[in-house]
C-alpha cells in the first residue's frame, strides 16, 4: 500500500513539478518556434502515457495485491489487446514522428535569401568572417593558419580580400534576416548552439558544416560551445547581438577587411620611444614596472597583448570598475595615446626594452602551485611563455604581486566582467578554480619559478629558498 | 511421484552428445582463484565489477560536489573534473553494467536457467575472465600515471581525445584503449561460451519458447556484444595508430596550440560513426539483460505467467536486431550529412514500439496476479517506472528535431541516467537480492533491503528528474561550472546543489547494500532450495548453493515452461519446470490423467 | 558505414529468420508429457559451432574496416598505393594452403591418417611463407618510403595485412595443436573423430580467411 502510494505521488510529483517549473525553456528569439511546438507536442504524446501507464500500475498494485486465498489468473497472452497496444503505439510514434520531420527538412533547407556569415571554434574562444562586398568567402585552409593569418586565409584568393574578419568572440547580426552560419573548426571538434535560437551544430576540423535561423528579437545571446573540447571547454564563450540593418551595417563597416589587416602599418620604435615618456613615470624608463605605484612591468609582454589592453583602457573596457583603483589610474593614461599608430608606435618601442625577470615577493607551497598550475598551462604555456593563437598572454617573469592582484579581480568581477572583454568571462571562471586566497598565492609563487626568457641563476635560487 | 521421473524405465538421456567432462580441482585455488566453475566465474566477475563500480561511484559523487558547490572544493580542478566524467562513464557502462550484466549473471544463470552442467568450454571462460580483470587493473593504473587518465569524455572523440589540451592526452588515453581491447578480447572469450552454450547445451525438453526471458536477454545481448564489439576494437586500434604512429584515420589537418601539426585529411566523423555503431548497440547490451530479468522477477513474485512471453522473445530479437540500425541517433548535431536525421529518426521511433510493447506486458503481468511486494519486486516495479520515464525521454531525443535545442545537455544526462543507469541498476539490484539465497543459501535481510530500496528508488528519481529541466532551460552537460549568463536563472544553482545532496544521499545509502551482502553471508536466515517458489531450473538443483555440475547425478528434464504459476486446478501456485504434467499434485485427484497445465489463451 | 549495414542486415536477418522459425508456431505454455520429450539444441558439436559463432565475429571486425576504409577513401587526399608484385604470389601461396588444408579434410574423411599428416604439413608450410611474403611486401614497401604515415591507403594496407596475419597466426595455434594430436599417434576411434573434427575446422577458418584476404586484396587492388 505504502509502495503504490509512493509511485502514485511521485506521478503527481512529476507532473505537478512539470507544471510549475521555474526551469524550462528559455524564451524563443528566432524563428524556430516549430521546435517548440514539436516539444510541446511530444510533452503530450508522452506526457499521456506516462501518467496513464503508470496509474494502471499503481491500480494493479493495490488491487491484485499478496492473497494466499487467491490466485493469479492464468493467462499466457491475448492477442487482440496486444495488436490494439501495439497499433496505438505505432499511431503515438508517428505523430510525434512525422512533424519532426517535417521540421527537420525545414532545418536542412537553408533559405535562398539568407546570408551568410562564418563561425570559427577554436581551443577555447570564437572568432567570426562576413564574405564582404562580393558576398563570396575567400578559400581557407589549416595550413595557411599561423599568429600572422589566424584565419588561414589563402593569400592567393582574390575572393578573400574584402572577407571582413572579427577576431573578436562578438558577432553582430541584423534582426529579421534568415542567416546562414557555416562553421568551421581550427582544431578539435566545438558546437555553436545558442539556447534562445534552440539550433545548435557541431563544428568538425575538415570539414565545413552549417545551420540557419532568423533572429527575431534584439538583444544580446550568449554562444556556447556545446562539444566537449578539452580543460577550457566550459569557458569557450560567445556573444551574438542582434542590431538592427542600420546598427548592424556600421558595425560590420567598423571591422577590418583581410586586405585591411594586410595594409597595417608596423609601429615604429623610434616615434614610440617619444609617447613612452609618459608611461616610463610609473612603469620606469626600462619598463621594470614599480611596485610601490603598483605599475607591473611592461618589457617583454608580447605586442598583440598591450595592444588588446590599451584599447579595453581606452574604450573603458578595463579600468572602469569602480573598484580597480590601479586600473582607473591606467584608464586615463591610456588616452592620452591619441590614435592607433601612437598605440603601435609605443608598443614597438616597448618590444625593444630589456626584459629582466620581475623580482619574486610571494611565497606559497610550490607543490600545490604545479597541481594548480597544470590549469593555468593549458592556455598560457607550460612554461608560462603564453600562447597568442589561443589568446593567452605571458606570465612567466611577470610581476608576481600584479599576478596575484590580477587574479584575485578576475574572481571578483572587477575585471572582466565587462560586456566588451572578450575574454574575460574565460579567465573569471578560470580564476574560479583557485578557490581560496592561499590557492592564488601557491599558483603566483609557482610562476615564479617558470623559466622566463631571461631567467638567471639567482633568481632560481631565490624561489628554491622561499619553497 | 517426482522420483518416478527417474525410474530406469522412463530414463531419457538429456542430451544427444555425449556429456562434458568437467575439470573438478582439487585445490582451494584451483576452486576459487583458477576456478573453471561459471558459478565462481560469475562471482569473480560480479565482485570486480561491482568493486570498479564503487570507484566509479565516488567519481560521480566527486563531480556533483563541483557541480552543486562549484566554488568550495579546492581538489577539483577542470582537468580532474573532466578525467572524473570520463573515467565515470567508461567504467559504469562497460566495466561494470556490461561485465556484471554478461560475465556475472550470464555466467551463473546461463547453465543453471538452461539445465547444463557448466559453460561448454570452462577453460575458456575462466581466460575470459583474468583478461577482463588485466583490463580493470590496467584502466585503474591510468589514475597513477604522468599526466592521469584520459578526460576526453567516455565517447574518446578526436581528435580532442589525443591532442594537447585534453588531460591524458599522453598516456592516460592509450592505456584507455589497450584497456578496451583487452576488454573486447576477453568479453568475446566470455560471449563466445554464452553463445555456444545456450544453442548447444540446453537439457532434454527446454526448447528456445522455454527458456526464461532472463536467458532470452541475456543471449541476445551476447550477440549484440559480439557483433558491436568490434566496432570499438577497430576504432581503438585506428586511433591509437593516430596517437603512436602519426597515421591520419580520424586526424584532419588542425592547428593545435597555435602549432601546425602532421596530421592531415582524416575524418573525426568517420570515429563517431564506428563508436556509436558499437556504442548504440551497447545501450541494448545493458538493457536486454535487465529486461529479461525483470521480466522473471515480475513473474515470480506476481505469481503469474509473463503476459505475452512471444511477443516479448520477438521484442527482445527485434529490439536487438535494429540497434544496429539506430547508432546516428547519437549524431544528429554531429556535423554528419543532415539528410542522415531522417532516415535515423525513423528507425529509432520505430524501436520505441517493441520496447513499448515490453513495457506494456510486464504491466499486463501484474494485472490480475497475486503480487508479493518482496524486495526483488519493489525493485523490479521500480525498474518499470523508471525505465518508462527514461524510455518517453528518449522519444524526445531521438526525434531529430527535438534533438536539437536538448542535443549536449543536462537532458541528455538525465534521460541515459535515468533508463541505461538507474533502470539497470535497480534490475541488478533486485536480481542480487532474488538470486543471493541461491549463491549463498541465506536470504538477505528484508528491513536493510527495504530501506536500501526506498532511498535508491526515491532519491535517483529526485536526482534525475529535475535534471530534465536543466536541460531544458540550456545548461550543457561536461561542464565544470557555469559562470554567469542571460538564459540560466540562477536557481538554478540551488537545483544543482538540491541534486547533489541527494546524489550524495543515494551514494552513501549503498553502505547498507555492502554490509546486507557481507552481513548475510553469516547471519542471514537459511533460505532452503526455493524460498520464492519458483519454476525455473536454477531452483531445483539437489544443493544450494548449487555444487560444481549444478545438478548432482542426472540433468533435469524439461515438461514445461518457465512462467506456469497459479496453473488452474494445480495445488500449488507454481509448477517447477523439471515437474511432468503426470507428476503435478491436482486439487481433484480423482483425475490425475487431465493434464491441468494446458492454458488457453483467451 | 553501408558495407557493414547490408552485413549487419544480413547476419540479423539469419538470426531473426532461425529464431522466427524456431518459434513462431510454438504455443510455450503447452506442457509435454513424459516420453515426448525432444533435444532441440542444435546438433552440431560445441567446437564447431564456436568457430561459426567467432567467424561471424570476425567478419563483423573486417567489415567495419572495410567500411572505414571505403569512408575514409572518400575524402580529399587519399592517393592509391604502389601494390607489390608479391601480393599476387602471396595470394596463390594462401590460396594453396587452402587447398591442402581441403585435401586434409578429404583424408580424414576417409580415415586416411599419412595423407591426413602430409596434407596438413604442407599446409603449415604454406601458411607460413604467406606470412613471411606479407612481411616482405611490408619491407618492399618501406623500402620505397610507403610507411604508414605516406598516406591513408597505406596505414590501411599495413593495418589490414597485419590484422589478417594476426588472425592466421591464431589460426596456426589451431593448426599446431591438431597436429600434435595427429603425430602423437592414432589409435581410438574417438581419437580419430577428434582429429577430424580439428581437421575440418582448420579447413573452415583457412578457406574463410582466404575470403577475408580475396575481398581485403580485391579492395585495394582496385582503389
Amino acid at each position: 500500500m505504502a509502495f503504490a502510494l509512493a509511485l502514485l505521488l511521485l506521478v503527481i510529483g512529476s507532473v505537478a513539478f512539470h507544471l510549475w517549473s521555474p526551469w524550462y525553456l528559455t524564451p524563443l528569439a528566432s524563428n524556430w518556434g516549430l521546435i517548440d511546438a514539436t516539444i510541446d507536442l511530444t510533452f503530450w504524446v508522452t506526457g499521456f502515457v506516462f501518467v496513464a501507464v503508470n496509474l494502471f500500475m499503481v491500480w494493479c498494485v493495490i488491487r491484485y495485491r499478496y492473497d494466499k486465498n487467491r490466485r493469479a489468473e492464468y493467462q499466457p497472452e491475448n492477442k487482440k489487446l496486444e495488436w490494439w497496444l501495439t497499433g496505438l503505439t505505432s499511431l503515438g510514434v508517428a505523430a510525434m514522428l512525422a512533424p519532426g520531420l517535417f521540421v527537420w527538412g525545414a532545418f536542412v533547407t537553408v533559405p535562398d535569401d539568407a546570408h551568410e556569415f562564418e563561425a570559427i571554434g577554436q581551443q577555447w574562444h570564437w572568432s567570426y568572417r562576413f564574405p564582404g562586398e562580393d558576398g563570396t568567402f575567400g578559400t581557407v585552409a589549416s595550413r595557411f593558419i599561423s599568429d600572422a593569418n589566424p584565419f588561414g586565409m589563402n593569400p592567393e584568393d582574390p575572393n578573400g580580400q574584402d572577407d571582413v574578419l572579427v577576431a573578436n568572440s562578438e558577432v553582430h547580426l541584423p534582426i529579421d534576416q534568415p542567416v546562414k552560419a557555416n562553421l568551421r573548426a581550427k582544431d578539435v571538434l566545438h558546437n555553436f548552439a545558442v539556447a534562445q535560437f534552440r539550433v545548435k551544430m557541431d563544428l568538425v576540423p575538415g570539414h565545413v558544416t552549417y545551420l540557419w535561423f532568423t533572429p527575431t528579437k534584439l538583444g544580446e545571446y550568449e554562444v556556447l560551445c556545446e562539444e566537449l573540447c578539452g580543460i577550457g571547454h566550459h569557458t569557450m564563450r560567445g556573444m551574438v547581438v542582434i542590431d538592427t540593418q542600420e546598427d548592424f551595417d556600421t558595425w560590420l563597416a567598423q571591422q577590418p577587411t583581410y586586405a585591411d589587416i594586410l595594409a597595417r602599418i608596423p609601429g615604429d620604435a623610434v616615434a614610440g620611444q617619444a609617447v613612452y615618456a609618459v608611461c616610463s613615470a610609473c612603469h620606469g624608463a626600462q619598463g621594470e614596472g614599480n611596485p610601490i605605484l603598483n605599475s607591473p612591468k611592461t618589457a617583454g609582454q608580447e605586442p598583440w597583448y598591450l595592444r588588446r589592453q590599451l584599447a579595453y583602457f581606452k574604450n573603458g573596457t578595463r579600468g572602469a570598475h569602480p573598484e580597480d583603483i590601479y586600473g582607473r589610474q591606467m584608464a586615463p593614461m591610456a588616452a592620452t595615446l591619441v590614435d592607433d599608430a601612437a598605440v603601435e608606435n609605443v608598443i614597438a618601442y616597448i618590444q625593444t626594452l630589456p626584459d629582466t625577470p620581475a623580482q619574486a615577493t610571494i611565497v606559497g607551497d610550490l607543490d600545490n602551485g604545479e597541481r594548480l598550475w597544470r590549469t593555468c598551462g593549458a592556455c598560457h604555456g607550460v612554461n608560462g611563455q603564453g600562447i597568442q593563437a589561443l589568446n593567452a598572454p605571458r606570465l612567466a617573469g611577470v610581476n608576481d604581486w600584479y599576478l596575484a592582484t590580477q587574479l584575485r579581480n578576475f574572481k571578483t568581477g572587477v575585471r572582466g566582467a565587462h560586456s566588451g572583454d572578450a575574454y574575460g568571462i574565460q579567465m573569471r571562471l578560470m580564476a574560479n578554480v583557485l578557490k581560496t586566497d592561499q590557492a592564488v598565492d601557491d599558483v603566483v609563487a609557482y610562476i615564479n619559478t617558470l623559466p622566463g626568457p631571461a631567467v638567471t641563476e639567482q633568481q632560481l635560487s631565490l624561489n628554491t629558498r622561499i619553497d | 511421484m517426482v522420483q518416478a521421473a527417474h525410474d530406469a524405465t522412463s530414463f531419457v538421456a538429456p542430451l544427444e552428445v555425449e556429456e562434458e567432462e568437467l575439470y573438478h580441482a582439487k585445490t582451494f585455488i584451483g576452486k576459487y582463484i583458477w576456478s573453471q566453475d561459471a558459478k565462481v566465474i560469475a562471482i569473480q566477475y560480479a565482485v570486480t565489477a561491482i568493486a570498479i563500480g564503487l570507484v566509479a561511484l565516488v567519481l560521480s559523487v566527486i563531480m556533483r560536489l563541483q557541480l552543486g558547490f562549484p566554488d568550495t572544493f579546492d581538489f577539483i580542478t577542470p582537468s580532474n573534473y573532466l578525467q572524473f566524467v570520463t573515467m565515470h562513464g567508461m567504467i559504469m557502462v562497460i566495466y561494470l553494467l556490461t561485465a556484471l550484466f554478461l560475465g556475472g549473471f550470464g555466467n551463473y544463470l546461463i547453465p543453471l536457467m538452461c539445465g547444463a552442467r557448466d559453460m561448454v568450454f570452462p577453460y575458456v571462460n575462466m581466460v575470459s575472465y583474468w583478461v577482463y580483470l588485466a583490463a580493470v587493473l590496467l584502466l585503474v593504473a591510468s589514475f597513477f600515471v604522468p599526466g592521469g587518465p584520459t578526460g576526453a569524455g567516455w565517447t574518446l572523440y578526436p581528435p580532442q581525445a589525443i591532442s594537447p589540451g585534453t588531460p591524458g592526452a599522453d598516456a592516460g588515453i592509450i592505456m584507455m584503449l589497450v584497456s578496451l581491447a583487452l576488454f573486447i578480447v576477453g568479453f568475446t572469450m566470455g560471449g563466445l561460451n554464452y553463445v555456444v552454450t545456450v544453442l548447444q547445451a540446453r537439457t532434454r525438453g527446454m526448447t528456445l519458447m522455454r527458456l526464461p526471458l532472463t536467458i532470452w536477454g541475456i543471449f541476445m545481448a551476447t550477440v549484440l556484444a559480439l557483433l558491436a564489439f568490434p566496432a570499438l576494437f577497430v576504432s581503438a586500434i585506428m586511433m591509437t595508430l593516430d596517437r603512436l604512429l602519426g597515421t591520419s584515420f580520424f586526424m584532419p589537418a588542425m592547428v593545435s596550440m597555435g602549432e601546425q601539426t602532421a596530421y592531415d585529411g582524416g575524418s573525426p566523423i568517420l570515429f563517431q560513426h564506428l563508436f556509436w555503431f558499437f556504442g548504440h548497440p551497447e545501450v541494448y547490451i545493458v538493457a536486454l539483460p535487465a529486461f529479461g530479468i525483470v521480466s522473471d522477477l515480475l513473474a515470480t513474485h506476481a505469481r503469474k505467467c509473463i503476459f505475452g512471453y512471444r511477443m516479448m522473445v520477438w521484442a527482445i530479437v527485434a529490439i536487438g536486431a535494429l540497434s544496429f540500425v539506430v547508432w546516428a541517433h547519437h549524431m544528429y548535431v554531429s556535423g554528419m550529412n543532415p539528410y542522415f536525421g531522417f532516415f535515423f529518426a525513423t528507425t529509432t521511433l520505430i524501436i520505441a514500439v517493441p520496447t513499448a510493447i515490453k513495457v506494456y506486458n510486464w504491466v499486463l503481468t501484474l494485472w490480475r496476479g497475486n503480487i508479493r511486494l518482496t524486495v526483488p519486486m519493489l525493485f523490479a516495479i521500480g525498474f518499470i517506472f523508471t525505465f518508462i520515464n527514461g524510455g518517453l525521454t528518449g522519444l524526445f531525443l531521438g526525434n531529430v528535431t527535438v534533438d536539437l535545442p536538448l542535443s549536449d545537455t543536462y537532458f541528455v544526462v538525465a534521460h541515459f541516467h535515468m533508463v541505461m543507469a538507474v533502470s539497470p541498476i535497480l534490475v541488478v539490484f533486485g536480481a542480487i537480492y532474488h538470486w543471493y539465497p541461491k549463491i549463498t543459501g541465506r536470504m538477505l535481510n528484508d528491513t536493510l533491503g527495504k530501506a536500501h530500496f526506498w532511498i535508491t528508488f526515491i532519491g535517483t528519481y529526485t536526482i534525475y528528474y529535475p535534471m530534465h529541466y536543466l536541460g531544458f532551460e540550456g545548461l550543457p552537460r561536461r561542464y565544470y561550472a557555469y559562470g554567469d549568463t542571460a538564459f540560466m536563472s540562477d536557481s538554478a544553482q540551488a537545483l544543482n546543489s538540491f541534486i547533489t545532496v541527494a546524489a550524495c544521499i543515494v551514494a552513501v545509502a549503498q553502505i547498507l547494500f555492502i554490509w546486507n551482502l557481507i552481513s548475510s553471508l553469516r547471519n542471514g536466515k537459511p533460505s532452503g532450495p526455493n524460498p520464492w517458489e519458483a519454476t525455473t531450473l536454477e531452483w531445483q538443483t539437489p544443493d544450494t548453493p548449487p555444487k560444481h555440475g549444478n545438478f548432482g547425478e542426472n540433468l533435469p528434464l524439461v515438461y514445461r515452461w518457465a512462467y506456469d504459476y497459479s496453473v488452474p486446478g494445480a495445488v500449488e501456485d507454481f509448477i517447477p519446470q523439471n515437474v511432468p504434467p503426470e507428476d503435478v499434485p491436482t486439487a481433484r485427484t480423482d483425475d490425475p490423467t487431465a493434464a491441468p497445465a494446458e492454458g488457453q489463451p483467451a | 558505414m553501408s558495407v557493414t549495414l547490408v552485413f549487419m542486415a544480413v547476419l540479423m536477418g539469419m538470426v531473426a529468420f532461425w529464431l522466427l522459425r524456431h518459434t513462431i508456431n510454438v504455443r510455450p505454455w503447452a506442457a509435454e508429457s513424459r516420453g515426448n520429450l525432444i533435444n532441440s539444441n542444435i546438433q552440431l558439436p560445441a567446437t564447431k559451432i564456436a568457430l561459426g559463432v567467432f567467424m561471424a565475429v570476425v567478419a563483423s571486425l573486417f567489415s567495419l574496416f572495410i567500411s572505414a576504409y571505403s569512408i575514409r577513401m572518400s575524402l580529399a587526399d587519399w592517393r592509391p598505393m604502389p601494390e607489390p608484385d608479391l601480393l599476387w604470389v602471396n595470394t596463390g601461396i594462401l590460396v594453396l594452403a587452402s587447398v591442402a588444408l581441403q585435401w586434409a579434410w578429404n583424408a580424414a574423411n576417409k580415415g586416411r591418417m599419412e595423407i591426413v599428416k602430409r596434407a596438413m604439413s604442407i599446409a603449415g608450410a604454406l601458411t607460413v611463407a604467406f606470412v613471411l611474403g606479407q612481411y616482405l611486401a611490408w619491407e618492399q614497401l618501406i623500402a620505397t618510403g610507403y610507411f604508414m604515415t605516406a598516406n591513408p591507403a597505406n596505414a590501411f594496407f599495413f593495418l589490414l595485412t597485419g590484422l589478417h596475419a594476426l588472425h592466421l597466426f591464431g589460426g596456426l595455434v589451431a593448426w599446431y595443436r591438431t597436429s600434435a594430436r595427429l603425430w602423437r599417434g592414432v589409435g581410438e576411434t574417438a581419437e580419430i573423430a577428434k582429429i577430424r573434427l580439428n581437421v575440418e575446422l582448420c579447413a573452415v577458418y583457412w578457406h574463410f580467411l582466404l575470403v577475408i584476404w580475396l575481398i581485403l586484396f580485391s579492395l585495394m587492388l582496385n582503389t
